[in-house]
């Protein structure tokens, strides 16, 4: 017998930042300026902000069970900020940030995890999708969106983003394996928190890596450091480029942690020692932006308590707009089911208005 | 007016729907230059390209959830599930997402597509290929669910199906493929998708059933002609929305009612139709209402499935003990 080699790969992780908020790598074009690092910042904290915000009024009953983004803002941001307005996104439930920085108002946020569905009715970003509560299962939605503006010849592209626990998925895997048939313009991010509510990583894959996921899918996957917003916006950046171009599909793996719970419904310290959260603490992403902007002298401790502010007064702001904005009509639970009302749910929808529930 | 059988016909409509349309495409496995393994795609690769008329990878999730992705940005999406056997694991991506677009976004969003998919059994085909999961379907809100009986009616109602602008799922009995003949004008006309139909008139007993089953319930019609009985024979072919009231008036009618599918009695749509008269035609009933439908089994191999499946004979059995009740 001999033996040949048919394939091999490898996977490169990417940062350009210390936890620490020191370089290991010269910057980007786009890190040259210190105002558009600044914008990353502020949408970092503005995104943590309403995390807080929502987290509080779910404490106090006033908003439904809700997926905090806690220590994985530099994910959200560095993909809202390397999209083009007129990219599509297909979110997880934890894109907060991407979502923000794309023109879904903190008002449509505060809506959806409030249970009203108006909050999925965009006004800015029309074509993306809502958010995807069932794990993994937007992933072919994200194929179908990309074969559309390829077969209409447009210079777009889709972002896929998931969890590690949605690559164990089928319906990651047949999207993706179509995805790189097809070579469509999607790029495929997952956000590696390390936890898929309480099954740490190593627990739902004997890979090293996710990214090599995208090797069997016949196109290229990269580590990048979650944390570090520069490093994740730069590797989007590319991989839109490259997918607008003809270039074909990528994966993207952001390394990060969840340092909050699954969501408010979960108690993480079931399962998660307070000594395995600790240490990341020291490598969240708005510190060490935070860090390296200060170092440059580009942030001062006057602008973070003007910005704090402003992000507490915007969020409060589209808090109160939220508390008082009067439910939907109930006559609506009927009203989006189809285009047009079919015979027999108006007639469920009159006897719902005739009072059929009283007794 | 061409005699087409009821897969030619299916394939005059997509051919149709695609001239008429360029935001109708044709997806799944097999369907491009192999034309789908009954030929319902034949030849549209051909004259379309395959542009609009791809095969996919053998991945039945993926294939409804990229319909999804393509409706949602404009496309009209019309995807082949090769088998009802292998449609089950589509019921995610229908329930979860294609049934739920449009409400779930306010309108902002919607899902037009269409799941085609061959069901039922009676050509001997292995396991998994012959099963009939429409009631799982017209339980998911948001959906359309449609069968046609006929080449005429694959045809009007497959066009309207297209042109919904919701996602419709609809099942083509395989064994009437090749074994239905029929005129079918290839004019373009649309069938309404909220509409049974009468396909005989009586006044003894009423009749309801839907896809294959057609051919044995008129066979048994006619039989029980000959001996006098009058039977109004209705074609739901709509499932989702039911026209309730072109049933409830003919019950009201004949005051008997014998209900007839192919997929297993317990939970099947029959028990639909049946608590619909209860509800709202029971002072018209002489008797009760009798169901003919598959054993609540697993759907025998080919062997065995002539047992299974209603035939002329359970179902005149069924309309004389209706008949019969005092």
């Amino acid at each position: 017998m001999t033996t040949s080699r048919s394939a091999s790969f490898i996977v490169e992780h990417r940062r350009y930042g210390r936890a620490d908020g020191e370089l290991v790598a010269t910057l980007p074009r786009f890190a040259g300026d210190p105002a558009e690092l600044v914008r990353l910042y502020r949408a970092m904290v503005l995104t943590r902000t309403f995390d807080a915000r929502a987290i509080a009024l779910q404490r106090t009953g006033r908003l439904g069970t809700y997926a905090s983004s806690l220590g994985q803002e530099a994910v959200a941001v560095g993909i809202g900020s390397a999209m083009h307005d007129e990219d599509v996104l297909v979110p997880s439930f934890r894109e907060h940030g991407s979502q923000l920085w794309r023109g879904t108002t903190l008002l449509e946020l505060f809506l959806y995890w409030g249970g009203d569905e108006r909050g999925n009715a965009f006004a800015g970003p029309k074509q993306d999708f809502p958010v995807c509560v069932p794990v993994g299962s937007q992933a072919p939605h994200a194929v179908g969106i990309a074969l559309a503006l390829k077969l209409r010849g447009e210079k777009r592209a889709a972002v896929c983003v998931f969890g590690d626990g949605a690559t164990s998925k089928g319906d990651v895997a047949e999207a993706m394996n179509i995805a790189g048939v097809w070579r469509l313009p999607v790029v495929f991010v997952v956000n590696n928190n390390g936890w898929a509510i309480s099954v740490p990583v190593r627990r739902q894959t004997a890979a090293p890596s996710l990214a090599q996921k995208a090797i069997a899918a016949g196109f290229s996957g990269e580590q990048v450091d979650g944390n570090d917003v520069i490093a994740v916006r730069d590797v989007i950046e590319q991989a839109l480029a490259k997918a607008r171009d003809g270039g074909g599909p990528s994966l993207v793996e952001a390394v990060t942690y969840r340092l909050g719970d699954h969501t408010t419904a979960d108690d993480a310290s079931r399962y998660r020692d307070d000594a395995e959260v600790s240490p990341h603490w020291a490598n969240e992403p708005v510190t060490r932006l935070r860090q390296y902007l200060t170092r440059i002298g580009a942030w001062h401790k006057r602008d973070e308590e003007e910005m704090l502010s402003r992000a507490r007064a915007e969020v409060d702001a589209a808090a109160d707009q939220y508390l008082a904005l009067a439910p939907q009509d109930p006559a609506a639970i009927f009203d989006y089911t189809y285009a047009a009302l079919p015979a027999d749910l108006a007639a469920q929808r009159a006897a719902f208005l005739g009072g059929d529930q009283r007794s | 007016m061409t005699e087409m059988t009821l897969v030619q016909a299916i394939n005059a409509a997509l051919g149709r729907a695609m001239a008429e349309d360029p935001h109708v495409i044709v997806l799944g496995e097999d369907v491009g230059a192999d034309g789908g393994v009954f030929r319902a795609t034949d030849g549209l690769s051909k004259r379309f390209g395959e542009q609009r008329v791809f095969d996919t990878p053998l991945a039945e999730a993926a294939i409804a959830g990229i319909s999804i992705g393509l409706a949602a940005q404009g496309f009209k999406p019309v995807a082949e599930i090769q088998f009802t056997g292998f449609i089950y694991s589509t019921i995610d991506q229908m329930a979860n997402h294609a049934a739920r677009l449009r409400t779930r976004t306010r309108g902002r969003l919607t899902c037009p597509m269409v799941l085609r998919s061959p069901c039922g059994g009676g050509i001997k085909a292995p396991e998994c290929h012959s099963e009939s999961p429409e009631a799982l379907f017209a339980h998911i809100p948001g959906l359309r669910v449609v069968i046609p009986s006929s080449p005429a009616r694959a045809y009007g109602l497959l066009l309207a199906a297209i042109h919904d602008p919701d996602p419709v799922v609809f099942l083509e009995p395989t064994r009437l493929y090749r074994q239905a003949h029929e005129d079918v004008s290839d004019d373009g006309s649309r069938l309404p998708l909220d509409r049974a139909f009468v396909l005989r008139e009586g006044r003894d007993l009423t009749v309801v059933t839907w896809g294959a089953m057609l051919k044995e319930t008129l066979a048994a019609a006619e039989r029980l002609a000959g001996d006098g009985i009058a039977c109004e024979v209705i074609d739901v072919a709509t499932l989702k929305p039911l026209d309730s009231d072109t049933i409830l008036a003919s019950v009201a009618k004949t005051g008997r009612c014998v209900i007839v599918h192919e997929a297993a009695v317990t939970g099947g749509f029959g028990a639909e139709i049946a608590a619909r008269i209860a509800e709202r035609g029971l002072s018209s009933l002489a008797a009760p209402i009798e169901r003919v439908a598959g054993y609540d089994t697993v759907m025998p191999y080919p062997r065995l499935e002539q047992h299974y499946m209603p035939d002329e004979g359970r179902i005149v059995a069924a309309a004389r003990r209706a008949l019969a009740y005092q």
